[in-house]
């Protein structure tokens, strides 16, 4: 385990050094003259100096670099290059929109993905069966803007039950009002991840049913749907750990879409201002904030189910 | 006579499903090149919000621009990214699995590392590298679809590579003094395309809501071209007096992803030999479309 934990934690670091580089290339290197690109085609040579000078691009790339790497590692993640307000507080402020949605939208997939996944495999060969496996095949291609768009629809423009967009200015002083401005875009990102979780659950729990122990305990007497809840289920659970990585990839772009279309004052919204307006220094430390923030799921995951299941854990 | 594969994935009602409105979609933007029942960009102010009736089947915008002409012309949009998402996608994929399959030891080991690495990268995040240097536009969408599902094929095909590479008659045809490059062409891409066809069908899916997700941000189409993302954003600003006409792009791209993504199941099912018995526990079924963007 600890033999596998370090190889993983190897990896992880290269995956953070090399989307870094990827990062700092695209943003900085490719577009050849970032100073110009910031600038725009309408200001002087002269300022386009000034800035270049101010944001030090005249320095070696490596330079550049190393000291855009050795700030975050002290917890400076630069400053705005429009508003000169400082990167990590910002997006501190935003995260506590982002991560609160992200966790109910993740919470809602699971309660509908694991029950419903569960059914339809039980009910496989039925009519309910095929229902569910048409439904979840058809929600999981639904782009999520128009999830949204249909939700608002029928929850604020109908039935007036929940706001259309916007968080409340008084943040979560007043709990309850934010909590509702985040139910629609929670409920939409996860309606969606959650048909396709669903469909991960419906094929784990067919597999579990077709495994030795599960056969074993129905020839001992069980019926087939309860060996299938008692001894399949476990397995199940084990494998949802497995693309909980992804869902959890999905859920951050998901939230970057949904953000923009109920105006949510989020981490998502943030960096589509800042692409928008060209703040690179900017985009450059949110996205690699993004990345590795997914990467460091994606190890923690492998983690997890590492040392919760006993065959993997025997192999190592 | 048909190919084998090609009843195999008729005689399944989804495979149907799938080709038929695959097919149906590309004939629709093909025809929207030389007609639609109105010109999408012409105002016709008098008739703004039309509801769905004739003339205007679907009804109209807020500037009373024709709302099935728009989907119509939108569908030449969406076949354009995702053919050329598919075509950059089938590079990158070939590429790098090639190179991670066939060459030296170190370097065949140090791809397999980067793809897992790269493979974290969602295809948002790729377009807005891009969109933050370059500007938005379709060809965004092309290659951060394209690199980003290319990463995803390399994966998949890799393994299948390597496995076919060590088949007696890839061996054999070495031996008899085919290079490298001849053996890859002959024997080990022909018999990875079945796994490779499989996901091109999934990948044009992905891109098809990544078209619709970029371009509702604004890093994809420009607001003058054709597009289904464009169009939703559009009506999204008077959803609250017409919701009615927002249901309509969004069913458009629901159905050609629908479409797309059976086709790839059905297409699986019909070229790979291990699933080709209905009855036994089934291969679990792929997250194909885990870092979808709209």
């Amino acid at each position: 385990m600890l033999r596998y934990a370090i190889v993983r934690g190897a990896l992880l670091i290269a995956g953070l050094l090399v989307s870094s580089v990827l990062i700092f290339l695209t943003l900085r290197v490719f577009p050849g003259d970032v100073a110009q690109l910031i600038a725009g085609t309408q200001a002087s040579p002269d300022q386009v100096d000034a800035l270049r000078e101010s944001l030090g691009l005249n320095r070696p790339l490596v330079t550049q670099y190393t000291d855009w790497i050795g700030g975050i590692f002290r917890g400076d993640l630069g400053t705005s290059l429009l508003s000169g307000a400082s990167v990590g507080e910002e997006l501190f402020l935003k995260a506590q929109v982002t991560i609160p949605l992200g966790i109910m939208a993740l919470v809602i997939a699971l309660l509908i993905a694991v029950p419903f996944g569960i059914l339809a495999a039980l009910l496989r060969g039925r009519r309910g069966g095929t229902a569910l496996s048409v439904g979840a095949q058809a929600l999981a291609a639904v782009p999520v803007v128009w999830a949204g768009m249909m939700l608002v629809v029928v929850f604020s423009v109908w039935l007036g039950w929940l706001p259309p967009q916007g968080f409340p200015r008084t943040g979560w002083s007043t709990p309850w009002r934010a909590i509702q401005s985040l139910l629609l875009p929670a409920l939409t990102i996860g309606i969606v991840e959650g048909a396709m979780l669903m469909r991960f659950v419906r094929s784990a729990t067919l597999q579990a049913a077709g495994q030795d122990f599960v056969r074993t305990a129905a020839a001992k007497g069980l019926t087939r749907t309860r060996a299938l809840i008692q001894h399949g289920i476990p397995a199940v659970g084990l494998s949802i750990v497995t693309v909980l990585g992804l869902q959890v990839a999905g859920i951050i772009v998901g939230s970057v879409v949904i953000e923009q279309l109920f105006t949510l004052p989020g981490v998502g919204r943030m960096l589509v201002a800042d692409v928008g307006t060209r703040d690179l220094i900017k985009v450059q430390s949110e996205l690699l904030v993004l990345t590795g923030f997914v990467l460091i799921v994606g190890f923690l995951v492998d983690l997890v189910h590492r040392s919760i299941d006993p065959r993997q854990r025997e192999a190592s | 006579m048909i190919p084998r594969w090609l009843r195999r994935l008729w005689a399944t009602p989804t495979g149907r499903f799938g080709l038929v409105v695959v097919a149906l979609m590309a004939l629709t933007a093909v025809v929207s090149l030389a007609w639609t029942p109105f010109d999408p960009q012409y105002s016709d102010v008098r008739n703004r919000w039309a509801v769905p009736s004739w003339p205007h089947v679907l009804g109209t915008d807020d500037t009373g621009r024709d709302i099935l002409s728009l989907i119509m012309a939108g569908a030449r949009t969406t076949l354009f990214v995702s053919l050329g998402a598919g075509v950059i996608a089938t590079v990158v994929g070939i590429a790098l699995a090639a190179l991670g399959a066939l060459t030296a030891r170190w370097l065949r080991e140090t791809i397999a590392i980067l793809v897992d690495i790269l493979i974290a990268f969602p295809v948002l995040i790729i377009a807005m590298m891009i969109s933050s240097v370059w500007g938005g536009s379709l060809w965004v969408v092309i290659w951060a679809v394209g690199i980003g599902f290319g990463v995803n094929i390399a994966r998949v095909t890799r393994p299948e590579l390597r496995r076919v590479q060590q088949s007696d008659f890839v061996l054999a045809g070495r031996a008899a003094g085919l290079t490298a490059g001849q053996s890859l062409a002959r024997h080990l891409l022909p018999n990875v395309a079945p796994v490779f066809i499989v996901q091109l069908s999934w990948s044009m899916a992905v891109a098809v809501l990544a078209e619709a997700g970029l371009s509702y941000l604004g890093f994809g189409a420009s607001v003058v071209e054709p597009s289904w993302g464009i169009l939703l954003a559009d009506l999204q600003r008077y959803i609250g007096v017409h919701p009615l006409s927002v249901v309509w792009p969004g069913l458009a791209i629901t159905i050609t992803v629908l479409a797309l993504n059976l086709l790839g199941d059905g297409l699986r099912e019909a070229t790979d030999p291990t699933i080709r018995h209905r009855s036994g526990p089934r291969a679990p079924a792929q997250t194909h479309t885990p870092e979808v963007v709209a």
